[in-house]
């Protein structure tokens, strides 16, 4: 088991045949990823990486019945792409985008809220590294050798960091179920709480990594979830220690503005939940090995 | 992106919000000009500085006459003023706004921003503005209130009413007041801001709202269909290392520390600056590289960091997954060549062709440390710098 994407789960590309979505397509597909098709607008009809490609979102759902979507435009368009895709009927998009307006992304958010519970599109990003199931799956711009097949999931809003954790666990022989990369936006679609929910929820999942940063409420929220509904175990990391205040940090969304921001009031608040915290980047893996081991001699 | 409080009071009356008469001077002559065009007996002289808390630094000034408007302007003109906001450097002084003084009965705070809880536009307001909205937060919170607008509909009338009779507005105030929310909204929304703030919003002495300062930032992914926007950049304002590596894609960030830093991704940028720290030394830098970096935007990064004198080792962090690490270890080997090179450099190499980027460095003959952890490359650098310092 894993979440959002398995060896099955069908999926397509829209900006299939750009630069960047050519490459990367190319890797999911050499990797195992079930890609059923691409969308390029004026292109429906031809074939690309051996798929084939379709004018709209819809037209591609129809013929292929493609459940997830990997969304590689560029800024100006990616908001409705995301609104394409929605409508659509696509379950779970993730959009790597990096540079979208936030009006753009406060009109995607509000846009999917039109759509009931049942038939409602879960966006992962944007300005994410995408999703990962080793073995089995993924969509987006992460190297797949460096994931080892297991029973952690990970979730973070910075991808080179989720790459980082997922090798440090790698080397001690411990594997992950599903990595996901929610993006460093300040409006992103899918937050830490979403994701910590369906981990929860999955039986392939033991014990989650949530590296967070600097900025935002979202691992204050998910830190008071967990505390109320997490039978699983959490270690976390919150990068930004040594950042300046009111300074934006790469991350369109790392800049701490407010209370509860910085990174050691994150720490104190999810150490408060009862979240176990690696002190230091370059122990994620030994944390987790050691929550691990306490677990199963518990 | 933010624009200077002139700017912001250009805009903002463009969409309908009264702001004193004023003019922009480059010179003590012509602020004295401007003074002498505005008519009155007494102006308000101030230095136009991407900051705020520029009254407490000496920025802003009551004048009674021309020649006092003009004797403090010469005594501005060309200063760094350094602010609570600002570093020790300050920011250089080269406009002044010269703006007919406004009597003051009553100062209110108003601000639009991104709320990132609700995902939507947020008013915060207060009846008793005048200080920075941090210290009101601290002092008065419970003089704040909050509206959050839904995009679907925009700000509605009904809200900005109730936030115009809860500030304890009266008579022809709340018309006003709405008129100032519905077009501090409107500049928000069609320009791409991502903040307005008016602060003070005052009751003048005839019992008008009008907006004594304005403040705005705006969103510079957005700046592409904000040509208008664009142009209001002022360089002058920029620390001119993080300006010049954001024209050639690398986000920069000057910090006081000695270690300069090359990474790639903010997540793992921020949590090599911690590494280091931790491991005792302090990073001279945030710098990520972007994705998908060529050896030239690698070489550059290197310049970047190099014009920072204090700089004593270098730190190169990259796991590379849109990018390539053979293509960094060119731009490494390429840099150390044409920079001539003369401090440490630490090079820890992960991911995507990471066997192919060892073997660059490697056949290079370069004298690089090299490192294959996180924890591993912090601690070489860091005592690379101590070594240095003994």
């Amino acid at each position: 088991m894993a979440i959002l994407i398995d060896e099955n789960t069908r999926v397509i590309v829209q900006g299939i045949s750009g630069r960047i979505g050519q490459f990367h397509a190319a890797d999911m597909i050499k990797h195992g990823t079930n890609v059923v098709g691409g969308v390029t607008p004026g292109k429906g009809g031809e074939h690309f990486l051996g798929r084939p490609l379709f004018n709209t979102v819809r037209e591609a759902v129809e013929a292929t019945g493609a459940e997830a979507s990997l969304v590689f435009v560029p800024p100006p368009f990616a908001a409705d792409a995301i609104m394409e895709a929605a409508d659509a009927g696509i379950k779970t998009a993730v959009c790597v985008t990096d540079g979208i307006p936030a009006q753009d992304m406060m009109q995607v958010k509000r846009f999917l809220r039109r759509y009931p519970e049942s038939r409602k599109m879960r966006l992962i990003g944007p300005n994410c590294a995408g999703v990962i199931s080793p073995g089995k799956g993924f969509m987006g711009i992460m190297p797949p050798h460096i994931y080892m097949p297991g029973r952690v999931g990970i979730v973070g809003r910075s991808g080179t960091l989720g790459y980082e954790a997922a090798s440090q666990m790698k080397a001690l022989g411990i594997g992950v179920s599903t990595s996901v990369g929610i993006g460093g936006d300040p409006i992103n679609g899918s937050s830490f709480r979403d994701i910590l929910q369906l981990f929860e929820a999955d039986p392939g999942t033991d014990a989650v990594v949530l590296i967070g940063e600097i900025g935002g409420p979202q691992e204050a929220e998910a830190a008071a979830w967990a505390q109320a509904h997490m039978s699983k175990p959490v270690v976390a990391y919150i990068a930004g220690l040594s950042a300046p205040k009111g300074r934006k940090m790469g991350h369109a969304g790392a800049i701490v503005s407010a209370f509860g921001e910085s990174a050691q009031e994150k720490v104190e608040i999810l150490t408060a939940a009862g979240i176990t915290i690696a002190a230091n980047p370059s122990i994620i893996g030994a944390t987790m090995a050691e929550v691990i081991g306490q677990r199963a001699a518990a | 992106m933010d624009i200077h409080e002139y700017q912001a009071k250009e805009i903002l009356a463009r969409f309908g919000v009264p702001v004193p008469r004023g003019g922009l001077a480059y010179s003590p002559e012509q602020a004295g000009y401007r003074a002498r065009e505005l008519g009155g007996s007494r102006w308000v002289v101030k230095a136009q500085i991407h900051s705020g808390g520029r009254g407490e630094a000496g920025g802003v000034r009551v004048c009674k006459s021309e020649e006092e408007v003009q004797d403090y302007a010469q005594s501005l003109f060309g200063r760094q003023l350094v602010t609570k906001q600002t570093d020790a450097n300050g920011k250089g002084v080269y406009r002044l706004w010269v703006e007919a003084a406004s009597e003051i009965t009553q100062e209110l705070y108003l601000g639009f921003v991104l709320d990132r809880k609700s995902e939507r536009i947020m008013i915060v307001a207060s009846a008793h503005g005048g200080m920075e909205i941090e210290d009101l937060a601290e002092r008065d919170a419970n003089s704040l209130r909050r509206m959050v607008i839904d995009p679907a509909v925009g700000l509605v009338p009904y809200q900005a009413r109730e936030l115009a009779f809860s500030l304890g507005l009266k008579g022809g105030q709340i018309a006003q007041m709405v008129n100032v929310l519905t077009a501090c909204y409107r500049a928000y929304r069609d320009l791409d801001a991502t903040m307005v703030e008016i602060n003070p919003l005052i009751i003048n002495g005839t019992g008008d709202l009008v907006a004594l300062d304005a403040k705005m930032s705006f969103d510079t992914n957005a700046l592409y269909r904000r040509a208008e926007i664009a142009e209001l950049r002022d360089r002058s304002q920029e620390d001119p290392r993080e300006s010049m590596a954001g024209d050639h894609g690398l986000a920069y960030v000057g910090l006081d520390g000695d270690i300069g830093c090359i990474i790639n991704g903010a997540g793992l940028a921020m949590a090599t600056m911690d590494m280091i720290k931790l491991a005792g030394g302090e990073p001279a830098n945030f710098l990520d590289i972007g994705g998908g970096a060529s050896p030239e935007r690698v070489v550059r990064a290197f310049r970047t960091v190099l014009t920072d004198r204090n700089v004593q080792v270098i730190l190169v962090n990259i796991f590379a997954g849109i990018n390539r690490c053979d293509w960094v270890a060119e731009g490494v080997v390429k840099a150390y060549r044409e920079v001539g090179m003369t401090i440490p450099v630490v090079v820890r190499l992960a991911g995507t062709n990471v066997e192919e980027g060892q073997r660059i460095l490697a056949a290079s003959g370069l004298p690089l440390h090299t490192a294959d952890t996180l924890a591993e490359a912090a601690d070489l650098a860091v005592g690379l710098r101590l070594k240095r310092a003994a």
